[in-house]
């Protein structure tokens, strides 16, 4: 009995002492040999599973970029969906690497929650679905005073509901669920007059309704919501790899360098192209940042480049087909900016 | 068992090792200590790993804005108060719901236990297929039959079904008029509370008449006059102060009036019409535990059925029933925090919407469990100052 408890005791200390210190993330990510990802439970466009059960959408192809960087082969990711009020602590106790998950970049979630925010993949905003068949004239927010309002339950949205409603003197009945398709269902049913959400969310989540022509955006956008992954606090490798993935992705397009022509490029005459795909006699980019030097490469191969990822996914190549707007190239008009790979 | 106390009364032979009190002492400190230290360590992993991860830690955040509204609130609330105020709310909800749960579940639960008795074939068949049905069905499922399969089908709020007394019934709920009491109605009130204590000391005074004569007297109705009649009274001399608020149409949804949610209904009759089933069930055993001989020894001492019932049988199968009650009083309570899947705002779904804006799972999670522990052992201290008080007194 005695020995017992001695060797209980020195399983407490030896426990003690393991969980004081901590692997950096890209070491425990290339020993297990996957990225494991955390996703939304399923919103077309940004992170829903295809009819094969593949995850789809920007969220999911970026997890699949930072697989290519960091492995050379895309597929190396295993995506775990999480409801909007899982997805921090799913990050902050490490079960996840990296949170994709439109999810709204804020000081709050910065600073208080332990979580480093890398960029924004998309500038979205929030936004109003009414169903026009059972409220014809109705085509402004400012009318829905009185309304039932379906909305997801620890989300930005729902506060950014609360202080439009209020700045507004407007009143309205709060429909609140934890999961997406609970939302989705309850609107549906009609059990609210009023969907909000970001607006891209809402375009994806009409195609999903009974009867999706019968329902309408409302113009007005009432937030900011800059979506972008984020990665813990605490390991600034891991932070870098993640942040220049996007950059990466960014840069590409801005050169023109596609999934097509990712070969070609290489033997490029311009040595701004040969410096980003690693083609420059004895570079260090990638080897500094914990990858291979061709990281580009693999990135633009898995993926493509930002444009082709948005197209192919939200773009003019879904079903939601959303314009690129203000997810333009910042040389477009929008604010898609990239600090130089050099 | 004799050999052992032989041994245990010898004085320790030897080495204090071997000596059964000395070792018997050690392992119990051995047990607290490693408790002790395993909490600590516990307790001093996640503070250290917090700090590590630079997340917020502390109730400090309980105090600030909480940004966001909640559909249901017994009290005043509004996304200025704060998440304190939020998890407050929450907690109300949880109460409200558990509360005229019970009380509904246990008016079911006493019919359907007896009707299972019952000498009627249709009644007594009628009562095992409700107990069998909700029984053997998970709640959460009770709970969608009656948010997606009775209350969504029900029509928009244009095509209201219209009720009797200015009532309605749509996919938004149950609406009717609400009282609005004007100057004056304190009276009524007073006058109730005078009509329950005078019916209280009527019924002692009747019971010691009987006591002490042997003759009888007509509490009920004596009662029920003095609860109804008072109050009219009081109504009448204050000039009518009651009117009503009626719920009316308006462009999104009904207006005035007072609204019960599908939310709370789905969620109130799911847990009643389930813990319902097994109270049946405890009831009927109870009832079945007392012998057939008490029943036969009241009826030769002259006594009808009902009185039979109410005075023979169902005092001693009280006895049998108020602590397993206890245990479905409990599950109730703590089943209600499967309101989460349909959108009622619990302890648990608003505690849950704070943990989320706030990001402190840890400080979340702990007032969660806090407070469902401290609902629980509320619960049981009275059910056992009850039961105590039910218990047979032996003369």
């Amino acid at each position: 009995m005695k020995h017992i408890a001695i060797g209980i005791l020195g399983a407490a200390t030896l426990g003690l002492m393991a969980s004081a210190a901590s692997a950096a993330t890209l070491d425990t990510v290339k020993a297990k040999g996957f990225i494991q990802c955390g996703v939304s439970t399923g919103l077309a466009g940004f992170s829903a599973p295809d009819d094969k059960g593949d995850w789809q959408g920007i969220d999911a192809d970026f997890c699949r970029a930072v697989a290519a960087a960091v492995f050379g082969d895309g597929s190396k990711v295993k995506f775990t969906p999480l409801s909007a009020k899982e997805r921090f602590t799913a990050l902050q106790s490490g079960e996840i690497d990296i949170l994709s998950r439109n999810t709204t970049w804020t000081i709050n979630r910065d600073t208080a929650l332990g979580l480093n925010f890398i960029g924004v993949t998309y500038y979205d905003g929030q936004g109003f679905m009414i169903n026009a068949k059972k409220l014809p004239g109705v085509n402004s927010a400012l009318q829905l005073s009185g309304a039932a309002v379906c909305v997801q339950s620890g989300t930005t949205t729902e506060l950014n509901l609360a202080d439009y409603f209020k700045a507004n003197k407007m009143e309205y009945n709060p429909v609140v669920f934890e999961k997406l398709e609970e939302v989705n269902a309850a609107y549906d049913a009609g059990r609210c007059d009023v969907y909000t959400t970001d607006q891209s969310g809402l375009y994806g989540i009409r195609l999903t309704l009974g009867a999706p022509a019968d329902h309408v955006v409302l113009p007005e956008i009432i937030s900011k919501e800059p979506l972008g992954p984020a990665v813990r606090q605490g390991d600034d490798q891991w932070y870098h790899i993640v942040k220049w993935t996007y950059f990466a992705l960014l840069q590409a397009e801005e050169l023109g360098i596609t999934k097509a022509n990712v070969d070609e490029m290489k033997n490029s005459a311009s040595p701004e192209i040969k410096r980003v795909l690693g083609q420059e006699a004895d570079t260090k980019i990638g080897t500094d940042l914990g990858v291979s030097n061709d990281w580009v490469v693999n990135i633009v191969k898995a993926v493509g480049n930002y444009g082709e990822m948005f197209e192919r996914n939200v773009g003019s190549g879904s079903p939601l087909k959303i314009a690129r707007g203000i997810n333009a190239l910042w040389t477009k008009g929008g604010l898609q900016y990239a600090p130089p790979i050099r | 068992m004799a050999s052992q106390d032989v041994l245990r009364e010898e004085p320790s032979r030897g080495s204090f090792i071997n000596d059964p009190k000395i070792r018997g002492i050690f392992f119990q400190v051995l047990v607290v200590v490693l408790l002790v230290a395993g909490v600590w360590w516990i307790a001093h992993n996640v503070i250290d790993n917090l700090t590590r991860l630079r997340i917020a830690s502390g109730f400090g955040f309980l105090k600030g804005r909480a940004g966001f509204d909640i559909s249901e609130s017994a009290i005043a609330y509004s996304s200025d108060s704060t998440y304190g105020r939020a998890i407050l709310v929450g907690l109300l909800n949880t109460l409200i719901v558990a509360i005229v749960g019970i009380i509904t579940a246990t008016i079911i639960g006493f019919v359907i236990g007896i009707g299972r008795l019952s000498q009627n074939w249709l009644i007594r068949k009628i009562c095992t297929v409700y107990v069998e049905v909700f029984r053997n069905i998970p709640p959460l499922l009770v709970i969608f039959f009656w948010y997606s399969g009775v209350l969504a089908v029900l029509p928009a709020p244009r095509d209201s079904y219209n009720l009797p007394f200015g009532s309605f019934l749509n996919q938004r709920g149950f609406y009717f008029p609400r009282a609005v009491w004007g100057d004056g109605s304190w009276l009524i009130f007073v006058a109730l509370l005078v009509g329950i204590a005078m019916a209280w000391f009527v019924a002692r005074k009747a019971r010691q008449r009987q006591m002490a004569t042997g003759q009888q007297f007509p509490v009920f109705w004596t009662s029920a006059a003095l609860i109804v009649g008072l109050p009219l009274l009081a109504y009448a001399l204050s000039g009518f102060p009651l009117s009503f608020d009626y719920p009316k149409q308006s462009t999104f949804n009904l207006t005035g009036g007072f609204q019960v949610r599908p939310e709370f209904l789905s969620l109130y009759l799911a847990l009643s019409c389930y813990t319902a089933a097994f109270i049946a069930e405890i009831v009927r055993a109870g009832i079945r535990g007392v012998s057939a001989g008490q029943t036969e020894a009241a009826a030769a001492l002259g006594l009808r059925s009902g009185s039979i019932l109410r005075l023979v049988v169902v005092p001693q199968a009280m006895r049998i029933v108020i602590p397993p009650l206890t245990s479905q009083y409990l599950n109730l309570t703590k089943n209600s925090s499967l309101a989460i899947a349909i959108g009622y705002p619990d302890l648990t779904a608003t505690a849950g919407t704070v943990l989320n804006q706030t990001g402190q799972a840890v400080e979340g999670v702990v007032i969660m469990m806090v407070i469902y522990l401290a609902i629980s052992l509320l619960t049981s201290l009275v059910m056992n100052w009850f039961n105590a008080k039910m218990a047979l007194v032996e003369r």
